[in-house]
């Protein structure tokens, strides 16, 4: 193993010291010590309600939660922290963009243009949208390897398209959508860019200004950070724009008895008690993920990923879905034995200790266009091994037996 | 029972080899039975004659357990009597949430071998899929009778009415 790799996984309690396979990454992701001790650090030096109090401790949480927002921004390329926005998750982020700007916006007639590929949290707010206003929604659709092609992506992005919302990294077939081009032309048509993040952040670099995202969500949980923290980075003009998403404490300037003004940006958009302690976690998850670096997380994802599909395409019945390249994966590998249903595999593999996702991974028209009910998925992260790799593919291609083949 | 054990012996059978996957000629009633979460799908087929569940089969596809566990259903019922598969049904979501004695599930013959079910929450749905659908159809069936009986009952007095109010 990799030394540099076998000393970062010492980071994870929760990998020692038993013989787990997680390879459900793309589910949750694992925290190290750093982003416990962070945590914890906050919660035993200066827990406080942040933005309210008038007290030193009130005032230090507050500073650690805007830090926490500064180091957000920075990891994302934002122009400014008051773009970027907490939330609990991803799904959160996306309901603020389709409640807050995507009503505000659609008219009849206008159009939404999605992927078929997309995250069920992609597609239900859009759905809500589209009834609401009168909205049309429209799927650009993949070749079976993933890939979106320029005729796709240019013939269903039309003068109507008031937004366009495309997933960064399919948490299904793995691989990377253009953003860039898309957002290109997306912009072309007057259209606004959302970009779903949840599994791209975790894996790679993000720019927010050079992939020419307008909106861009994700969730602390995949990158190492702690669930019930997530971010919605929104351009500034756009999000003064806005109306509030949730109203509330916090989110205000000034009220009487009939109305209120609200509060600058980002606090307009973020009603109620706040996370800080997550936002905490989550800024020792960035500072955590750049000590790593994307190019050892990367590259080793990407040895993962080539021995494990090389693994599987030994054993017979196993297909693998999305590209034959597992340079286009980001480390998700989704695949089905031949008459064995994704959860008896994940069942039996259970009692092996191998964790793995099965089912329709929330994305159940994608499974529709694959031609699939269901499929099981193992997610890598840095912190697994070739050992685990070499391991896991001799258990599955042990499952067939298990489930009474060939016996 | 450990799951592979359960596969090994009981489910593997039902769901590779099972003795009821077919159609029914004459059904009485036909049902749907889906998951959406796992995607699992049956058809359930029953014939019902004075009362009694005459033959059922069942199509669909789905994970071993829920395919094995609706086979073991019929292997049980046929023969019964709409009470007693009803009875059988209690009997088994009982002991799929652990609230039966031993002695209790020995009724569910084959079927109890689902037991330890109860303990892996993910999976509670396959299990109960095709009991959850045959409830659903004897309950609907039995609705149907009372409706008939009213109607009948409703008729023969009006019928009787006639004649009544001539003498
Ligand atoms: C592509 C994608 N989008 C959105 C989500 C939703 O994330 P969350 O459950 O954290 O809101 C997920 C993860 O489940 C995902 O994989």
């Amino acid at each position: 193993m990799n030394r540099l790799i076998e000393q970062y996984r010492r980071d994870f309690p929760i990998l020692q010291g038993n013989d787990v396979i997680y390879f459900d990454n793309a589910a949750t992701s694992q925290r190290p010590v750093q982003v416990m001790e962070a945590m914890r650090v906050f919660n035993d030096t200066c827990n406080a309600n942040p933005l309210r109090g008038l007290y030193a401790w009130s005032v230090e949480a507050t500073e650690a939660y805007e830090r926490a927002r500064e180091a957000v921004a920075d990891f994302i390329g934002a122009a400014h922290a008051r773009e970027i926005i907490f939330t609990r998750n991803t799904t959160e982020s996306m309901n603020l963009v389709a409640y807050s700007y995507g009503l505000s916006v659609c008219r009849p007639g206008d159009e939404i243009v999605i992927t078929v590929m997309e995250h069920h949290s992609n597609i239900l707010p859009w759905q809500m949208v589209a009834r609401q206003t009168g909205a049309k929604l429209v799927y650009m659709e993949p070749l079976a390897d993933g890939t979106l092609t320029d005729e796709e992506i240019e013939s269903k992005i039309t003068s109507k398209a008031k937004i366009v919302s495309v997933g960064h990294v399919s948490n299904v077939m793995g691989v990377t959508n253009p953003i860039r081009k898309i957002a290109d032309a997306a912009h072309a048509q007057g259209a606004v860019m959302v970009v779903d993040g949840a599994q791209s952040t975790p894996h790679m670099p993000v720019n927010v200004r050079e992939l020419g995202a307008d909106f861009y969500a994700f969730s602390g949980h995949k990158m190492m950070g702690p669930m019930g923290i997530g971010v919605l980075y929104g351009r500034e003009d756009l999000l003064e724009a806005m109306p509030p998403f949730l109203t509330g404490g916090e989110m205000i300037e000034y009220v009487t008895r009939e109305s209120a003004t609200y509060a600058e940006l980002p606090h307009k958009f973020e009603a109620g008690t706040v996370n800080a302690m997550g936002a905490v976690g989550l800024e020792a998850a960035i500072k955590y993920m750049k000590k790593v670096g994307f190019d050892l997380i990367m590259s080793q994802e990407e040895l993962l990923t080539k021995r494990l599909m090389a693994a599987l395409k030994e054993i017979p019945e196993v297909t693998v879905y999305g590209s034959s390249d597992p340079t286009r994966h980001c480390g998700i590998v989704t695949f089905n034995i031949e008459g064995c249903h994704p959860h008896d595999v994940s069942s039996v593999l259970d009692t092996e200790h191998v964790d793995i996702r099965a089912g329709h991974h929330c994305a159940q028209p994608l499974m529709k266009f694959m031609g699939v009910g269901s499929t099981a998925r193992a997610s890598l992260y840095f912190y697994n091994t070739e050992e685990e790799v070499d391991r896991f593919a001799e258990k599955v291609s042990k499952v067939r037996g298990w489930l009474g083949y060939g016996n | 029972m450990e799951i592979k054990q359960l596969y090994r012996e009981i489910v593997n059978e039902h769901n590779l080899h099972p003795s009821h996957k077919r159609n029914l000629d004459n059904p009485t009633m036909v049902l749907q039975g889906i998951n959406p979460s796992c995607g699992d799908d049956i058809n359930l087929q029953l014939k019902v004659k004075d009362g009694i569940i005459e033959d059922a089969a069942f199509n669909g596809s789905g994970c071993a357990i829920s395919q094995a566990s609706t086979d073991m259903m019929i292997d049980l019922i046929i023969g019964q009597t709409k009470e007693e598969a009803l009875k059988l049904a209690g009997t088994f979501m009982g002991m799929i949430k652990g609230e039966t004695t031993e002695e209790e599930i020995e009724v569910l013959d084959e079927a109890a071998a689902l037991q330890d079910i109860s303990h892996m929450p993910a999976r509670v749905k396959c299990a109960v899929l095709g009991w959850r659908t045959m409830r659903q159809m004897v309950e609907e069936l039995n609705r149907q009778e009372v409706k008939d009986a009213d109607v009948t009952a409703a008729g023969s007095s009006e019928c009787g009415a006639g004649p009544c109010g001539v003498k």
